[in-house]
């Protein structure tokens, strides 16, 4: 849990839940050039991310656990730069395949 | 973890079975809605005094009711209660009656049908109160250290702020009172889903692990019957990615403490620890939802002994109870700024960077402290003492619910 009090200080836009988290939530909305500091180490982020999404906190293993308040919700697709976008394309259930809307309000996996 | 905020000695209302009470009320509870009117007249001649109305409408019996019935008349911030019967209702108002006078409480029981109806009943359960509400000031106050403490956590009103920041907070507090000794209730069942062998692996014994895990499954059932959907599309544009991110949300309230069991409505956890309140009926689905609003689960919470209820909220709820004090936590710093007079933490905080989730932790467990020594909770102060008791059927938990 040690790691929100570094987190307040230095960041303007993700918030750390908890200490083992290897996410951040975005609470304010990120624009592609947008710039903040995490851990001591600067991210530079490259695409618009909204409230409530997910970034990652560090670079992140292939088939790692993703960690969200402390609790593991699923695991890396593939390999995750530190300050990207998690979400569908990169993150997946351990539990159940997550079903969505596509673009076209098809239903995809 | 600090203990600096421990030092505070809290004093309780002393009962005959050793627990005390943070409030002393009386209750008066209808035993069928034809009573509800009669109770109610009685508690409004009472206003800004601790008389709480509660009741049962039903009139037809049911062992859960009854239960709830029972084990809230006899909850530690009770000190006597009236019963409302009218007089051909199936609920057991001798039994109950009975085991209330058997813990040396005050109790009475107004029939209106033998008392001659309902001005004849009013007078006579309002005189009955004024008295009572004399005896119960002699109740003997006494220390409670804060490991005697039963709280108990529920959300409604969520939002997707919920689940980032009062939640994670509720769950720092829950961490830090269990760490003092105190006993923590969290509940939810049919929103965990997809975390059940998470939760399981923090079970004290494997055996609690597989009732854990079977109470989440159970639910998972019972709301599919109900048609409830679990993940909606409207969840992955809010940023959820999988059913356990979703599930977090109710899910991290619980804090990181061991499992130390699994109770149903009116299990009362002797020990300390962190406990799940399985709040979904067994067998088949037959009175509707597992619980029809908040307050029937604040109800539960209270059956089980819960002196004092977190009550995290985004949209933003009013809601207080009968029995004990709703501490009100909001998630959203804009719903918090709208609605502050109902709110008595703002976690909001959290997403505005302006203070920790353990900041917002500390707050929390500081605001028990005080809320237990006697001061009131936004809810209380505003007069809310909601009350809702359903239907239900639930079988007694095994062995392995309770290990220690």
């Amino acid at each position: 849990m040690g790691n929100s009090d570094a987190t307040r200080r230095e960041t303007r836009k993700l918030l750390r839940i908890h200490g083992n988290d290897n996410v951040l939530i975005v609470v304010s909305p990120i624009r592609p050039g947008d710039r903040d500091s995490v851990d001591g180490h600067e991210l530079v982020f490259t695409q618009e991310i909204a409230i409530g999404h997910k970034v990652a906190a560090r670079d992140i293993k292939a088939g790692e656990k993703v960690y969200k308040c402390g609790v593991p919700i699923g695991s890396a697709k593939q390999r995750i730069p530190a300050g990207a976008h998690m979400h569908l394309h990169n993150l997946k259930s351990d539990y159940i395949a997550t079903y969505t809307l596509d673009k076209n309000n098809v239903f995809v996996k | 973890m600090s203990s600096s905020s421990n030092s505070s000695t809290l004093e309780g209302f002393l009962r005959s079975d050793g627990r005390k009470g943070i409030r002393n009320c009386i209750v008066v509870a209808y035993l069928v809605e034809c009573a509800h009117h009669v109770a109610r007249e009685i508690v409004d001649s009472f206003k800004g005094q601790p008389v709480h109305l509660i009741g049962f409408g039903g009139c037809y019996p049911n062992a859960y009711a009854d239960r709830m019935m029972n084990k809230l008349c006899t909850h530690p911030n009770v000190g006597g209660a009236l019963l409302l019967s009218l007089g051909c209702e199936s609920f057991n108002r001798h039994r109950l009656a009975e085991e209330i006078a058997k813990t040396g409480r005050p109790v009475s029981t107004v029939v209106i049908q033998q008392s001659g109806g309902t001005r004849k009943s009013i007078a006579e359960g309002t005189k009955w109160v004024e008295q009572a509400l004399t005896q119960i000031a002699e109740v003997p106050r006494v220390p409670l250290p804060v490991k005697e403490l039963v709280v108990g956590t529920v959300c409604g009103g969520s939002d997707a702020t919920s689940g980032i920041s009062a939640n994670p907070a509720v769950g720092r507090a829950f961490d830090m009172l269990v760490n003092q000794g105190a006993a923590t209730i969290f509940e939810e069942t049919g929103e965990m889903i997809g975390l059940e062998e998470v939760m399981s692996a923090r079970a004290v014994t494997p055996e609690l692990g597989q009732e854990l895990k079977a109470s989440v499954e159970k639910a998972a059932f019972y709301y599919k019957k109900m048609g409830h959907a679990s993940f909606a599309p409207g969840n992955a544009e809010g940023g959820l990615t999988t059913i356990e991110e979703k599930s977090i949300g109710a899910y991290c309230k619980s804090g990181d403490s061991p499992i130390s069991g699994l109770i149903k409505p009116g299990d009362i956890p002797r020990k300390g620890g962190l406990y799940l309140l399985d709040v979904v009926p067994d067998g088949e689905p037959r009175f509707g939802f597992p619980n029809i609003n908040d307050n029937a689960e604040i109800a539960e919470l209270i059956a089980c002994g819960s002196h004092v209820i977190l009550f995290t909220t985004g949209r933003g709820s009013v809601v207080g109870s009968a029995i004990s004090p709703v501490i009100k936590i909001c998630a959203n710093p804009e719903t918090y700024e709208r609605m502050s007079d109902d709110m008595d933490v703002n976690a909001g905080r959290i997403l505005r960077l302006e203070a920790s989730v353990d900041d917002v932790g500390k707050e929390i467990y500081g605001k028990v402290l005080e809320i237990a020594s006697g001061v009131q909770s936004c809810s209380e102060s505003l007069g809310h003492q909601e009350f809702v008791l359903t239907y239900k059927s639930f079988e007694p938990i095994g062995p392995a619910c309770l290990p220690m």
